[in-house]
Order: C-alpha cells, then sequence, then structure tokens
C-alpha cells in the first residue's frame, strides 16, 4: 500500500468514526421531541449524550484537518464546491453545540424551548445534509481543468444525492434510539426502542435502495460483499432490538453504520472526487495528495494518537455507562 | 459584481469569524488554568471555600468555552471554503499543524472537559483534578499548532515552492519558526492576563457588595497577581516579538508607528493627532528613541520607513502596493499596548488597595475594576488586527498575495449570504452569551455543604 492510500484509509477511518458516533447523537437530537414528552424526559435525553457529543464532534474536526493535510487538493475543491451546504451545516452545529451548554442555564420555559429546538434543527440538517454531501461525492460532480467545482447549488440537489440524505437521516434517528434505549430507563426506554423498530424499517429499505443504485454507479463484487453485510448488520440491530437486547442492538447498528460508510469509501477509490461528466478532470488519491514528506509525518502523529484517542473516548464511555432516568436528573 | 468584490467580502468574513473565535479562546485557555489552580488549592488543603470557587468559575469557564467550540468549527472549514487557491498552495505544509492540533489538542480537551463536567461523582478526587488539567494543556497545545500555521503565514519556511505549491521540506523548521517561538508565549500570557482579568474583574463585584468574601478575596488576589505577572511577561515577550518582526517583516514595524521615512534614532508616539494615516502629524506626544528600541534593542537604532521598504518590495517582488492600511495598524498596536498596559497599571493599584486584609471601600474603585474587563479583549482583538492586517498584502508573506487565495469558484453573492448569515447568528449569540455571563458572574458560588440529592446526578444539563 501506498501512502496516498494508506491516507486515503485514514480519513475514511476518520469519517466512519464521525458517522458510527455523531450518528447516534445526531439522532438523540432528532427525536427530542418525539421521546421526551415531559421537560425532565427531554433533559434525560440531553444527559445521556451530555458528557460525550463534543468528543465525537472533534472526529469531524479531525478528518477536515486531516483532508487538509493529506490531500489540499480534495479539501480545497470539496469545500469551495460545497459551499452553501457547509454553510448551513456550520450554522446547525454552532446552534446544537450552543443549545446543550446554554439549555438548562435559564429558568425559563420559552428559553427552554428554543433551546430545544435549535438541538432538534441542529441535529436534523447535519443528519441530512452529510448523506446528500457523501452522495455527490461518490457520484461525482461538475470540475474543470484546475479541479474547481463547475457546477450550481442546484446540481448537488439530485435524486441519488437526496436518496442519500433521506438514508442517513432515517439511518441516525434509528441509531440514536438505540442508543436511548441502551442509555435511559422507564417511558422513554420503552418508547425508544418502539422508534428503533419503526424508523429502522424505513431506514432498511431506503438503505439498500440507496447501496443497490450505489451498486450500479461503480460497484465490484467487494462491494456487494461490504453493503450485503452493512445491510445484514442492521437487520440484526432490529431483529436485538426486537428481542430487548439493546447492547447488541446498539453494537450491531454501529457496526452497519461503520459499514455502510466504509462501501462508499472503497466505491470511491481510487478518486476522492470524481468530475462528472468529464472524468479527466477527476481528484483521486495520486493527483490530489500531498507530498510523501508531508504525508509519512502525518502517518507517525495519527499511528500514536489516534489510538490513545480510541482509548481515551472509549474509557469515558465507560466512566459513564450507567442507564439515567428521569429519577436521576437534579431539579 | 466584480471579482474584487468577493476578495472583500472573503475578507471580512474571515476577519468577524476569526476576531469573534477569538474573543473566547483566550478566556478559555486563562481560565482553565486558573480553575485547575484552585481546584488544585482545595484537593490540597481541603478548604471548602477553594471547592465553591471552583465551582462558580468552572461555569463561567463552560459558558465561554461552548462558543469557542462552535465558532472554532467554522474557523477550519473557512480555507477551503472562501480560500480555496491558497489551500491548495499551502495545504501541504499549512495543513499539518492543523490537524495534528485536532488529533492532538481537540480530542483531549472536548473529552477531558466533558470528564470534568459530569465527573464530580463519578471519578476519585485526584483523577478528576487531573482532567482539568488535561484540558489546561491541551488549550495551550491547540495554541502552539494553530500558531504554528499562522506563523508559516507570516515568516514561511522549510519549505519549498519550485512546483509552483509550498512542498514541506523541513517540519522541523515549521513547528521552530521563529515566529512562532515569540508568538506562541506572548499569545499564552495574553490569555493568562484575560483569565486573571476575569477572576478579579467578577470579584470585584462581589466584594463591593461584600458577598462571600471568603471566596472571592482569594480569587480577587489570584486574579490581580496572575494579571500583573502575565502582563511582565507579555511585555518582555512582545518586547522580542517587535525585534523579529522587525527582521522578518519591516514594513509592519514601519506601519505600526506610521513611520514613512527612515529614521535614526526614531522615536514612538504614544498620541497623534493628524491625518488619520499618520502621515502628517499636528500634535503628538512622542518618547525619543522608543522605536528604535523596540525595533532594535538600543536607542540609537535605524528604522526604516515606509517610502523606503515600499521601494525595496518593489524592486524585488515587481510593481504593485506593498503597505498595508496604515490607519489600523498605528492604532490597533497602540490600543494593544495601551489597554494591556491600564490593566496591568489597574492590578498594580488594586493589589496596593487590598495590601494586608484590606479591601477598599469607594464604590468608583470597585466599578473601575469590574469595568477592566474589556481591557484584555480590547488588546487581544487589535493586537491579532494589527498583525494579520500588518501582513497585506501578502496571505502567505512574499510568496502569495491575498488577492490570489480567494476560491475562484464561489460567487460574491454566496460569500455575501454566509457573511450576512454568519454575523446575524454571532450578533445574536453574543448577546445571549453575554447576558448568561453576567448573570452567572452575579449568581452566589454554591454553598459549603452542597450535596447532590440523594440519588441523582451531581450535574445534569
Ligand atoms: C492581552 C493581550 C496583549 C497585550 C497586553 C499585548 N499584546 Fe502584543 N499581541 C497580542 C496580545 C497582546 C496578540 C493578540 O496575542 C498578538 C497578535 C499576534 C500575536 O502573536 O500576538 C500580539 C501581537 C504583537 C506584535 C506583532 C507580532 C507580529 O505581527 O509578528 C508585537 C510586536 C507585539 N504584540 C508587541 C507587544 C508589546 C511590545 C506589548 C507591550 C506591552 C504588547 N504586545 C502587549
Ligand atoms: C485568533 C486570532 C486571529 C485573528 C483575530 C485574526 C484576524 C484576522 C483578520 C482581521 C484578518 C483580515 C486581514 C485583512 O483582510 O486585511 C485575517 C486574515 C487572515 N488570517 Fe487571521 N487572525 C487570527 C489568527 C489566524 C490564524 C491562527 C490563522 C491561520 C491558521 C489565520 C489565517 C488567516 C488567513 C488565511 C487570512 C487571509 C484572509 C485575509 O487576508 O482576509 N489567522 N486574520
Ligand atoms: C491564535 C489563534 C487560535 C488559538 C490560540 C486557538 C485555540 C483554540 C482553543 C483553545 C479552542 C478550544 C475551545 C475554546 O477555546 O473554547 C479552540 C477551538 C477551536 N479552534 Fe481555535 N484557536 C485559534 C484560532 C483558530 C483558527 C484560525 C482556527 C482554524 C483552523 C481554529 C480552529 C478551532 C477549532 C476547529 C476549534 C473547535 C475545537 C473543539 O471542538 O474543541 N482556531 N481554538
Amino acid at each position: 500500500m501506498t501512502l496516498n492510500d494508506l491516507w486515503f484509509v485514514a480519513i475514511a477511518v476518520l469519517w466512519t468514526g464521525y458517522f458510527v458516533l455523531e450518528g447516534f447523537d445526531f439522532g438523540v437530537g432528532i427525536l427530542l421531541p418525539v421521546l421526551g414528552r415531559t421537560g425532565v424526559e427531554r433533559r434525560v435525553m440531553i444527559n445521556t449524550i451530555g458528557p460525550v457529543w463534543d468528543g465525537n464532534e472533534v472526529w469531524l474536526i479531525t478528518a477536515g484537518g486531516a483532508t487538509f493535510a493529506a490531500f489540499p487538493e480534495w479539501y480545497a475543491s470539496l469545500f469551495s464546491g460545497f459551499y452553501l451546504p457547509l454553510f448551513v451545516i456550520l450554522v446547525a452545529l454552532i446552534v446544537r453545540g450552543v443549545a446543550f451548554e446554554y439549555r438548562a442555564k435559564r429558568d425559563s420555559a420559552r428559553w427552554r424551548a428554543g433551546w430545544d429546538r435549535a438541538i432538534v434543527f441542529g441535529s436534523a440538517v447535519p443528519a441530512l445534509l452529510w448523506g446528500v454531501a457523501f452522495a455527490n461525492i461518490v457520484r461525482g460532480v461538475p470540475l474543470d481543468a484546475r479541479h474547481e467545482y463547475a457546477g450550481s447549488v442546484l446540481d448537488l440537489l439530485n435524486p441519488y444525492a437526496i436518496l442519500g440524505g433521506l438514508v442517513t437521516f432515517t439511518l441516525f434517528t434509528a441509531h440514536g434510539a438505540m442508543f436511548l434505549a441502551l442509555k435511559t430507563t422507564g417511558e422513554i426506554r420503552r418508547r425508544a426502542a418502539g422508534v428503533a423498530l419503526r424508523v429502522g424499517a424505513a431506514a432498511a429499505v431506503l438503505a439498500v435502495v440507496f447501496l443497490v443504485w450505489t451498486q450500479f454507479l461503480g460497484g465490484t463484487a467487494a462491494t456487494a460483499v461490504l453493503a450485503a453485510l452493512a445491510a445484514l448488520a442492521f437487520v440484526a440491530a432490529l431483529g436485538a432490538v426486537w428481542r430487548g437486547r439493546e447492547g447488541w442492538a446498539f453494537a450491531l447498528s454501529a457496526v452497519a453504520v461503520g459499514v455502510a460508510a466504509v462501501t462508499l469509501f472503497v466505491v470511491l477509490y481510487p478518486d476522492v472526487l470524481p468530475s462528472l461528466p468529464d472524468p479527466a478532470n477527476s481528484l483521486t488519491v495520486v493527483n490530489a495528495s500531498a507530498t510523501p514528506k508531508t504525508l509519512g509525518i502525518m502517518t507517525w502523529v495519527a499511528v500514536i494518537f489516534l489510538p490513545l484517542v480510541v482509548l481515551y473516548q472509549s474509557w469515558t464511555y465507560w466512566v459513564f455507562r450507567r442507564r439515567i432516568g428521569v429519577r436521576d436528573i437534579p431539579a | 459584481m466584480t471579482n474584487m468584490d468577493a476578495l472583500d467580502l472573503a475578507r471580512w468574513q474571515f476577519g468577524i469569524t476569526t476576531v469573534y473565535h477569538f474573543l473566547f479562546v483566550p478566556i478559555t485557555i486563562g481560565m482553565s488554568l486558573l480553575v485547575a489552580i484552585l481546584q488544585t488549592a482545595w484537593v490540597r488543603t481541603g478548604r471548602p471555600h477553594y471547592k465553591r470557587a471552583t465551582k462558580f468559575w468552572g461555569k463561567l469557564l463552560l459558558i465561554n468555552f461552548a462558543m469557542g467550540v462552535v465558532t472554532g468549527i467554522v474557523q477550519e472549514f473557512q480555507f477551503g471554503m472562501n480560500w480555496s487557491s491558497y489551500s491548495r498552495f499551502v495545504g501541504d505544509v499549512f495543513g499539518a499543524p492543523l490537524a495534528i492540533e485536532a488529533l492532538v489538542a481537540f480530542f483531549l480537551e472536548s473529552t477531558f472537559l466533558g470528564l470534568w463536567i459530569f465527573g464530580w461523582d463519578r471519578l476519585p478526587k485526584a483523577v478528576h483534578l487531573a482532567c482539568i488539567w488535561v484540558v489546561a494543556f491541551g488549550t495551550t497545545v491547540s495554541a502552539y499548532f494553530i500558531l504554528a500555521a499562522n506563523s508559516f503565514m507570516q515568516w514561511p519556511v522549510g519549505f519549498t515552492s519550485a512546483s509552483g505549491r509550498a512542498e514541506l521540506e523541513d517540519f522541523g523548521a515549521v513547528i521552530t519558526n521563529k515566529i512562532l517561538l515569540v508568538t506562541f508565549p506572548h499569545t499564552v500570557f495574553g490569555a493568562w492576563l484575560s483569565g486573571g482579568v476575569i477572576l478579579f474583574a467578577v470579584s470585584a463585584w462581589h466584594l463591593a457588595r461584600k458577598r462571600d468574601v471568603e471566596v472571592f478575596r482569594p480569587s480577587f488576589k489570584l486574579g490581580l497577581w496572575t494579571s500583573l505577572i502575565a502582563f511582565v511577561l507579555i511585555f518582555f515577550s512582545g518586547d522580542t516579538l517587535g525585534k523579529v518582526m522587525t527582521e522578518t517583516q519591516p514594513m509592519k514595524m514601519a506601519a505600526a508607528e506610521a513611520l514613512y521615512e527612515t529614521a535614526q534614532p526614531a522615536p514612538f508616539s504614544l498620541f497623534t493627532i493628524g491625518t488619520l494615516d499618520g502621515s502628517r502629524p499636528i500634535f503628538s506626544i512622542e518618547i525619543p528613541g522608543a522605536l528604535s528600541f523596540l525595533a532594535t534593542g538600543t536607542f540609537t537604532g535605524k528604522v526604516e520607513g515606509i517610502n523606503d521598504i515600499q521601494a525595496q518590495y518593489q524592486a524585488r517582488f515587481g510593481p504593485g502596493d506593498y503597505r498595508p492600511y496604515i490607519p489600523i495598524t498605528y492604532w490597533g498596536f497602540r490600543l494593544m499596548m495601551g489597554a494591556g498596559a491600564l490593566a496591568a497599571l489597574l492590578a498594580l493599584a488594586l493589589l496596593w488597595l487590598s495590601r494586608r486584609g484590606r479591601l477598599p471601600e469607594r464604590p468608583w474603585i470597585w466599578r473601575v475594576a469590574v469595568w477592566a474587563v474589556v481591557l484584555p479583549v480590547v488588546a487581544h482583538s487589535f493586537g491579532w488586527i494589527f498583525t494579520e492586517m500588518g501582513r497585506q498584502p501578502w496571505i502567505v508573506f512574499t510568496q502569495m498575495k491575498t488577492a490570489a487565495g480567494v476560491s475562484p469558484s464561489v460567487s460574491p453573492g454566496t460569500v455575501l449570504v454566509s457573511l450576512i448569515g454568519f454575523t446575524l447568528l454571532y450578533g445574536v449569540l453574543a448577546v445571549l452569551e453575554l447576558g448568561l455571563m453576567i448573570k452567572y458572574a452575579r449568581k452566589a458560588p454554591p454553598p459549603e455543604d452542597e450535596q447532590p440529592e440523594e440519588g441523582k446526578l451531581a450535574f445534569a444539563y
């Protein structure tokens, strides 16, 4: 494997980590008005992700930074080309992050209701738009000879991309519901399992259509196997929810989200941003990459620090492993 | 609209979002350290008022931290969104520190802050204390790497550009850039000043009302000493920075004084009334030889003027205007130093007034102490505005002009949408955050015997 390939893998790992982790905290945010019928119930939900959501979001920041370092051309074309969707995602992530921290800081129903809306908006919009963005990356976008984006915003809203958005939206919602079923007690836990099944069924159907479509866009035998694996894991997760095995359910849905993300990256490879309709302008792991020198240094840093990050983040999940419920919330 | 508009809009957006991010960052860096110190004092002495202080300041830290985090994400995305040509050119060198910052520092900060906030009843005392120290360490490390990236723009080293883009040759040189080695301490000491001033200003509000004196008197003193020491360190690092800057970017030093003609020795004007850009003074208070000292280390050293440097640069880089916008550099430099010096003088006076158990009585003294809170904010903002605008017209000094760095595929209308969007959002959030800061700054610290209710979480959002 060349350094370029290695870094393609590293970027894939970072985005996959991001989707698996922030995927469930987006889901919790989306479900806030659905599963949290009272103020205290909504607080229970928020507190299941309270200690970890910021750490989850850093996977995105690291994915962005690593793309800049390892594939500057990819970073430049992608971020300037997807300008408006990224702007909307940024606004969403800003209000969401502030909302978690500020929501409980004033004793006023209006204040809290406002931040609740911010959490729902801030979770739903990125959950949808990341799917749209990634579907476009896999499908390809118009690029000119300098690799600058040559389309308009409307080109990003094609049927395949919109389906991609619906897949991530439903998948993350179900993933979040399974997380809540695992982390809460009482009513919320029961309702979360119900929602996980219903939304999960919709997600499964949409995801299968999307993965089959993806297969036609540039799939190989390997991607077909991966896609099947993702689908299987997700169906198994639903089965586990059905049987009340919440730990298994969440683990399997994490596997499903992860393998689905990996599938997209395998379809993408060796391109990083295919050009449509003129493939001559495509960005690939070779023409988008940094120099071997930079990649080499980055490899050392990643080899040392990424395992450390996984270690201390896992420890955090262990520290906060206990379920919480309405009775645990202080006044 | 023309291409010029897209450039101006992108510059405004970058300036606004970065200055905004940097309103919160120094407070995070400074306060996380001070909270860690207070918690250490509690763990070591067992005195309850240190624990109450830790919790009180911790709340303010968190309100501020949230804004630092969410505005930081915008920063990282902006290089690609608005400055794609720049990103293509520098990515090989500039991307690495950003990625390392995220991987090494941001993960630490965010994860251990979560552990600290929610971990009061879940972690052993010493482990919990260690968490806040890790946060303080992480914020400082993040400053190092982001400044490594910025220093490359100020003084590019460790690269070749034979291929048409900046390619890394010596990473060691990039992370030991001589600008970085002085900018980093100067910025971190500035952050300590921010933290120190917040501590003494908020404590002053409570002390003026004689509330919770056993909590706020130690905090007041800690804040005052931190501010004073930080300023001394800022002063010496700033002095070194001035010399390195004269060596690397003489135009910036000339612009800092609006020194049009080369002078030996060169005076430093504290204040000038004249044309806005300082080209023709009407009234001016000057310290003879002071600029020479700041720039060269001797009171008789020669300092090159703007006109001479402009001529040299035209000879070296071709025709063009190599002068930054002088009114901003001139006044930015003075506001930075002036606001900082004022904060330090105030800290000194308050230390004297509160020596050996005393506390000032006059209400106006307390009022001044409370309002001091704006001084480090002014100093920091103008310090950065000076540094970044003084580098213009370059985005990477001597290598790439700002005008060449902007994204060619992003239309002015698009940038305008995001510029208006971010500005409105930031405006609303500023009001909300300030409201909360004031509310929680005026609250009493938690009582001594505070215990989580039986069976409930010690902390919940
Ligand atoms: C509390 C904040 C604060 C205070 C009181 C000061 N500074 Fe400062 N200064 C900064 C905060 C700052 C900063 C915002 O952090 C900057 C912007 C870029 C940098 O590296 O630090 C800066 C930049 C900066 C630069 C420009 C570096 C460059 O562009 O290459 C110089 C020469 C000085 N400072 C010198 C001083 C001196 C001589 C001071 C005397 C008291 C001083 N500063 C006080
Ligand atoms: C947090 C402190 C900082 C502040 C307040 C700040 C402020 C500014 C301002 C006001 C400008 C506009 C200058 C002009 O257009 O005339 C600018 C430009 C710029 N700065 Fe900074 N800056 C900071 C740190 C950084 C760092 C750490 C980096 C890099 C990692 C950076 C990268 C840039 C770039 C790429 C530009 C070019 C865009 C432009 O010229 O408008 N800045 N900055
Ligand atoms: C002197 C300049 C800067 C320093 C010292 C600095 C430092 C910090 C610190 C300490 C934080 C932690 C959160 C907080 O402060 O509340 C933070 C957040 C952040 N900063 Fe900056 N920053 C600077 C400028 C920038 C710039 C120009 C960028 C763009 C690359 C950037 C990117 C980020 C990001 C992505 C975060 C969010 C991290 C998180 O989620 O914890 N910062 N920055």
